[in-house]
């Protein structure tokens, strides 16, 4: 058979499959993210059908659903939004990092991975998924809630803070000296600093460039420029998600709202094919062995995304079951944690980490979605009401 | 606070409070003189959620409901409908400083089978039209594409001054 009917015949029944398990997942109310993963794995290294004449293929999509899925996160953002969050939820931030980095961290030491996969998974463990979390929240109708607005200042911390986080760890993932990682570091902050700035000062101009009102050439235009710009970051090795995103952080008004509109089945197609690929590349017969590690990072660094949500809604004036709304509603942690992972594994940091984040990313997606509903259980809010009424009676 | 909160007072002792809601949009809410709160939730992409507070957990809105342009236009409407008809009965012991007034359209007035709109009467007179009498047909809270006909009578509510607007617009047209 020739090579571009196996391609297709193998990418078709693959999206085919894709597009079941993601009607599933609907069913159960389940993020897709952990369905897709899974797939992969199963057509992987180590799983029952090999997947071959379509890898290349998957490898390029995979990378152009990393780009569009932080340029979309861009697109949301306004740059005033990010000012204002940066101002306002900076405290909730700051604890965020601290609490859920660190657990990642200190289990990457542990295993005896080194320091710089400990950098890598204080990254999959510290970011909440932005998209499961957003989704969550608009599911369980909760947009309206005082609470939301906390959850939503401690999403967009984190993504800001990936702006600077990425182009560090793909400095020292490239695992040059000291001094030579100090300058590929103080190169990126710099770069992304003055890529920040003209998107917070200058995104009029950068938006005046595409035409607002027709979809074919804003959708090619938005694409090209991201793509340029995400290699050309990706060239001094800022990583190639941030200059997505800072593109799309640059882009406002009408013309980020009909591009976001353009590009959003491109970014479902592709980031699901990223998801797909990470699964296929990622040793599967090593899943079985990192599910202790993962099920004690999740429980812990669910435990710690409790008290950051907790306090984020504590701060905004929240009450008792709106602190416990707000904390489980942060633990699902997504497309960022296979990022990061995706990012350290292709640049020769232990490979068990792939399969360690696989299984961490599925536990918290599953078990947060779970988690989120229990405040509006009645035997939980009954539970919560006991408690505070006995603590009014021993005032 | 976990997002920059607007407030704005929007008439005497009531609190309308704006936040901002990072990649969705932006919420409004109400805080009546009981103590419950009511919200408006503005999708980016122009849909809107209404909701109303739970009793028990102040933090929590339950069941928001999501009301298409049409409907919230046509909730505005029964609501601001309600608000003139309660203002109208109240208006014998003119506290307020307000007085309604039934104006006849005059036969020669330049608004003559336009429409109600076109008047642009609360803009230019800060009174309200909130009824037309017709053919002994009453059309309350009148909308602004409404058109005017011969015989009509317009039913005002605004100050003294601003009743005498209405007068020498629909008479005259804009000074």
């Amino acid at each position: 058979m020739h090579e571009t009917t196996l391609l297709l015949i193998e990418v078709g029944a693959l999206l085919l499959g894709m597009s079941l398990l993601g009607r599933l997942a609907l069913l159960i109310g389940l993020s897709p993210i952990p369905f897709y993963l899974v797939l992969g794995l199963a057509f992987g290294s180590g799983g029952i059908v090999p997947f071959d004449a379509s890898i290349e293929f998957l490898q390029t999509g995979s990378e152009i659903g990393v780009i569009l899925l932080l340029a979309l996160l861009g697109l949301e953002y306004t740059a005033t939004e990010l000012f204002d969050s940066l101002k306002s939820a900076r405290m909730p931030g700051v604890v965020d990092g601290l609490l859920n980095a660190l657990p990642g961290a200190a289990l990457a030491l542990l295993l005896g991975w080194g320091p710089v996969a400990a950098v890598a998974l204080a990254g999959v463990t510290w970011v909440s998924s932005s998209g499961v979390v957003a989704k969550l929240l608009r599911d369980l109708g909760r947009l309206s809630n005082r609470e939301t607005p906390a959850i939503l200042g401690v999403l967009v911390i984190e993504d800001l803070a990936m702006a600077f986080y990425l182009p560090v760890l793909s400095a020292i993932v490239i695992g040059v000296s000291l001094v030579q990682g100090a300058i590929a570091v103080a190169i990126a902050v710099a770069v992304v600093v003055v890529i920040l700035y003209i998107a917070l000062r200058h995104g009029h101009l950068v938006s005046r460039l595409f035409p607002a009102d027709h979809a074919e050439p804003l959708l090619l235009g938005v694409l090209g420029l991201t793509m340029l710009v995400a290699g050309l970051a990706q060239e001094v090795s800022v990583s190639a998600a941030v200059g997505a995103f800072l593109v799309g952080i640059a882009l406002s008004g009408r013309v980020a709202v009909n591009a976001s509109q353009v590009l959003t089945p491109l970014r479902d197609l592709f980031a699901a094919t990223f998801f797909v690929f990470f699964g296929l590349t990622t040793d599967s017969s090593q899943l079985l062995s990192m599910i202790l590690p993962a099920l004690l990072l999740a429980a812990i660094t669910i435990a710690t995304k409790l008290v950051t949500g907790a306090y984020a809604a504590k701060r905004a004036g929240v009450g008792t079951l709106g602190r416990w709304r707000a904390g489980f509603a942060l633990a699902p942690r997504g497309e960022f944690s296979i990022v990061i992972a995706g990012l350290a594994v292709t640049s020769g940091v232990e490979p068990a980490l792939a399969s360690l984040a696989t299984d961490y990313v599925l536990i918290t997606i599953i078990a947060g979605t779970f988690l989120a509903r229990v405040p509006d259980a009645t035997w939980f809010r009954q539970a919560v009401r006991r408690r505070q009424q006995r603590a009014r009676q021993a005032v | 606070m976990a997002s920059r909160n607007g407030v704005t007072i929007a008439g005497v002792g009531i609190r309308i409070e704006k936040v901002d809601l990072p990649g969705i949009g932006v919420r409004h809410d109400l805080v009546t003189e009981a103590g419950r709160r009511i919200s408006v939730v503005s999708h980016r992409d122009g849909e809107r959620d209404l909701g109303v507070f739970d009793l028990d957990d102040p933090d929590e809105c339950r069941a928001p409901v999501s009301l298409s342009d049409d409907e919230a236009a046509a909730l505005a409407d029964v609501l601001s409908a309600s608000v003139m008809l309660s203002r109208l009965t109240s208006l014998s012991d003119e506290t307020a400083g307000l007085y309604t007034e039934q104006i006849a359209l005059p036969t020669d007035s330049p608004y003559l089978n336009r429409t109600l709109g076109d008047t642009k009467a609360r803009t230019r007179t800060h009174a309200s039209i909130v009824a037309i009498v017709r053919d002994r047909q009453v059309i309350a809270s009148p909308t602004p594409s409404e058109p005017l006909r011969a015989g009509d009578v317009i039913v005002a509510v605004g100050t003294r001054e601003g009743l005498d607007g209405v007068s020498r617009l629909l008479a005259n047209g804009p000074d």
